[in-house]
């Protein structure tokens, strides 16, 4: 099978309050096209492995390979612009830039990514848009949006550079009920039907039941693969 | 990627339009009062200047009594080794203040390029005596066309004309202040007594009034042949040799080499306006220092708000580094926008500084007799506009590095986790 993501030995430790080990030689791979779901209690260090994994976290020992390429070592900015392209992102808090249309929301990373002309940009993002049934928001502010609705803008904004691996750190941790099954539907048929990896932290045992693939972590270390 | 960093920026700014325009506010008021006190100091300074110029020669030759009394001649005839030559209460020699060999000086100097005009002159103390009362002053003979070139004396004169005194004997111009102390004026006949105790009438032609009060209370011109005839001396008697350049500036230097080539000593505009020339200085350096002040506090204005800025955009920063921005691009979008709210800020300091002293320039000048201005001396240089813009992008520039810099290092796992 094609492998997406591999962690090798990952160790990382916290200085701050004290001396603390948080992940204990967290070792797995990840195939194309399958939805994880990384579960555990608080503190557990899901979330802590997931910012590893997201590159952006670089005080670690082990390796992180995506796509086959080993991050591990590369500088800030070669992982911005590694991020940029392979790892869309959806947060807890939505976490859109409120001066912003929808529209520009989505636009950014492609412009960032500088592959295609503005125009090309933007009919990315609103195609992406129009997927998630939200091109009727496309020119209204980013902060004048409901929670579900950012939570929207926000998936087709981690979609727009056509990443590797979509991660989401607790993606329907701040969502009613409705939204939570909307959100988890459209991840549910990317990863379906668009073969799209997705790697997610979760709170939600229903939301993880139903992936692919459970990861289950406890004081750092990964007790069910 | 620069487009899409300035759009960002561009954004931001216009997000929150009221705190953009106090920041600028900040530069605006900067920039305006540093092109107001430019203007108007640079503009008094310059009208000093004229007025010293045209009152003082570029450079002046002249024989000065010798003070030194370190070396005596005894000195040359024993053999100092030995012996030590006390001389107490040493007194200048008896020698005539004059320039020998004048004339071959003046030709030579006639032929050097860089000399506008050259005006030889005798130089005197004398009283002016009207009735019982002696007044001191000083007296300049002077071939009266060559001396106008020197000092733009055309402009200066009160009542009557220079070539008055070509065509009557006996002629005097006279400083308007001093004029109005004897309680004389053009046709009225005046006598003058030199130390040495002889005395000769003349009649009043003309006044002048440079505005400088040591001038015009003191000094009048006469025919050179006719101050030599009052010290009895020949008609190649000069104490100074008096010069315009071509460039004022070069004064300096070629005073050096004037006073190394003839042998006498040569002072330049500068050393003879030495007192001037340093209040000038220090004006020119308040004026920089209280713009820089104001420049810089308009800084620490743009310093503030940058930072708050960056603190309340703390989320959005994060969420642009997880988007794949690097620190640079971060570093970038803040420095744009703190250099941008410094260029228009800067722009509109130029307008406000252009229009606050062409305010001063209409202003009337308060009426005096001893300064001949209507209205209050400004100057508009481009200079000091370019300067100011400079400065004022510098500045925001500078102020806007640091929190920019921190902007860029900020750790978006820190916040992204909450």
């Amino acid at each position: 099978m094609d492998i997406v993501l591999k962690a090798n030995k990952l160790n990382k430790y916290f200085n701050e309050p004290e001396e603390f080990h948080v992940l204990k030689d967290v070792s797995f791979e990840v195939p194309r096209g399958q939805f994880v779901s990384i579960v555990g209690k608080s503190g557990c260090g899901k979330s802590t492995l997931l910012y590893l994994l997201s590159t952006m976290d670089t005080e670690y020992k082990g390796q992180v390979y995506v796509n086959d390429v080993l991050l591990t070592g590369k500088t800030q900015n070669e992982l911005a612009k590694f991020r940029n392209e392979h790892i869309g992102f959806i947060f807890q808090f939505h976490f859109l830039l409120p001066e912003f249309s929808a529209l520009k929301n989505v636009m950014l990373p492609a412009e960032k990514l500088g592959k295609y002309s503005k125009s090309e940009c933007e009919d990315r993002a609103y195609e992406k848009l129009k997927w998630l049934d939200m091109e009727k928001f496309a020119t209204k502010l980013s902060s004048k949006l409901s929670g579900g609705q950012q939570q929207r803008v926000a998936i087709a904004r981690a979609l727009v550079n056509d990443p590797t691996i979509i991660m989401g750190d607790e993606p329907t941790g701040n969502l009613d009920s409705t939204n939570t099954q909307i959100v988890f539907d459209i991840l549910k048929d990317l990863s379906k039907s668009k073969h799209q990896t997705i790697i997610a932290v979760t709170h939600d045992n229903e939301f993880a039941a139903n992936t692919d693939r459970i990861i289950e972590m406890k004081d750092g270390e990964i007790v069910k693969p | 990627m620069l487009s899409v960093n300035f759009e960002i920026a561009k954004t931001h700014l216009l997000a929150k339009p009221r705190q953009t325009l106090i920041a600028m506010l900040g530069v605006t008021f900067g920039i305006g009062m540093y092109i107001l006190m430019i203007s108007f100091m640079q503009g008094f300074n310059e009208f000093l200047e004229d007025t010293l110029l045209s009152s003082t020669p570029d450079v002046r030759i002249y024989n000065d009594i010798k003070t030194d009394f370190s070396h005596s001649i005894l000195d040359e005839i024993s053999d100092t080794s030995k012996v030590l030559n006390v001389i107490h209460h040493p007194k200048p020699k008896d020698i005539t203040p004059d320039i020998k060999n004048s004339s071959r000086i003046i030709a030579d100097l006639k032929k050097d390029e860089r000399v506008l005009a050259v005006s030889p002159t005798l130089a005197t103390q004398v009283f002016y005596v009207s009735g019982p009362v002696q007044i001191n002053g000083s007296l300049s003979g002077v071939n009266i066309l060559e001396e106008a070139q020197l000092t733009g004396m055309y402009d200066k004169m009160k009542t009557g004309k220079i070539e008055n005194l070509l065509t009557i004997d006996n002629g005097i111009l006279m400083g308007h202040g001093l004029a109005n102390k004897l309680n004389v004026s053009v046709g009225d006949l005046v006598t003058l007594a030199t130390p040495k105790g002889t005395a000769m009438r003349f009649r009043v032609v003309g006044t002048f009034q440079f505005g400088i009060g040591s001038l015009d209370n003191v000094k009048c011109y006469v025919n050179l042949s006719k101050v030599q005839q009052l010290v009895g001396k020949d008609n190649q008697y000069v104490t100074d040799i008096s010069m315009k350049l071509k460039d004022y500036d070069q004064a300096t230097e070629m005073a050096a080499e004037l006073s190394k080539r003839y042998g006498y000593k040569a002072d330049d505009w500068k050393i003879t306006n030495a007192s001037a020339m340093v209040s000038i200085l220090i004006r020119n350096v308040m004026t920089f220092v209280i713009s820089f002040t104001l420049l810089v506090v308009a800084g620490f204005g743009i310093y503030n708000i940058m930072s708050m800025t960056i603190q309340n955009k703390l989320k959005d920063i994060a969420i642009l580094k997880a988007e794949g921005f690097s620190s640079g691009d971060i570093r970038q979008i803040f420095l744009t926008e703190s250099v941008t709210i410094g260029i228009f800020g800067a722009l509109t300091g130029l307008l406000l500084g252009f229009i606050m002293s062409s305010g001063v320039y209409n202003l009337p000048f308060p009426k005096n007799d001893f300064i001949s201005i209507t209205h209050f001396p400004v100057v508009f240089h481009l200079k000091h506009y370019a300067f100011g813009m400079g400065f004022g992008i510098i500045t925001t520039f500078i102020a806007g590095l640091m929190p920019s810099i921190k902007a860029g290092k900020i750790d978006p796992v820190a916040i992204l986790r909450g």
